[in-house]
């Protein structure tokens, strides 16, 4: 079966991303497939790239870019939810004169339409919900 | 083609989450999907007549909703004892709206193929 999955809280503030990457590894394990993970709401602090927890800690940085690199899974973040917390692509950083890279390896930045093909191509959409 | 479920259960302008709930919907319509809505707990006031964000430079939730008839959003559903426990009644509220009993509820969910909520 053909799944996609929503991810809205962030890293330290609420549980969609622990869950969804579990769901995601077990999905993975039973022969199933993941097409795209899309990051809404406060999801989208998951693909910022400076994030450095100690080396003790969860990584979620490479258990996503893992899963992207391994599995050929789409890390998408939404534009809209992104600007309005100030995670810019490249692109977007220069329009705006700044030159810092926001966005971690492995994720790229499109719309709300991208997370609407994702429920039409998958079998089945699991979101995981913020706070 | 899919049918959508879209689970509102936040107040309005309590934070972002409203609005940004309205632009996945708004994508939906844009996309020509068949899309309901169903609100349960405090998400019932999102809909309620004569609200007003203004005075806190929020983005006014509810001239949304009114303009989702314009992408053929309008299978608009309450549940029941969300407004009996906030103390509305449904002509209080701005849009046109189906009520939907709680014991109900799962089984008018099974109807649909992609349920958003979160």
């Amino acid at each position: 079966m053909k799944f996609a999955v929503q991810i809205n809280s962030s890293p330290y503030a609420g549980a969609a991303g622990e869950m969804g990457y579990q769901f995601i590894l077990a999905a993975l394990a039973s022969g199933h497939s993941v097409l795209q993970i899309f990051f809404y709401f406060d999801g989208i602090y998951h693909g910022l790239a400076a994030q450095l927890p100690p080396d003790d800690e969860r990584q979620f940085l490479r258990r996503w870019s893992q899963l992207s690199q391994q599995h050929g899974i789409d890390l998408v973040i939404c534009i809209s939810a992104a600007q309005r917390r100030g995670l810019l692509s490249l692109e977007e950083s220069r329009r705006q004169k700044r030159i810092d890279q926001d966005l971690a390896p492995g994720f790229r930045i499109s719309g709300l339409g991208q997370l609407v093909e994702a429920t039409i191509n998958a079998d089945r959409f699991i979101v995981f919900p913020g706070a | 083609m899919k049918k959508y479920l879209i689970i509102m259960r936040h107040p309005p302008h309590s934070s972002i989450h409203v609005q940004e709930q309205l632009d996945i919907i708004l994508t939906l319509g844009a996309f020509d999907r068949m899309v309901s809505l169903l609100f349960l707990d405090e998400s019932v006031f999102q809909l309620f007549r004569g609200q007003s964000a203004e005075q806190y430079e929020h983005k006014e939730t509810l001239a949304i909703f009114d303009a989702l008839a314009l992408y053929d959003v309008n299978d608009l559903w309450v549940e029941t004892e969300s407004l009996i426990e906030k103390g509305l009644v449904s002509e209080q509220l701005t849009l046109p709206v189906k009520t939907i009993a709680r014991v109900r509820v799962s089984q008018f969910m099974s109807g649909f193929d992609v349920i958003l909520g979160g």
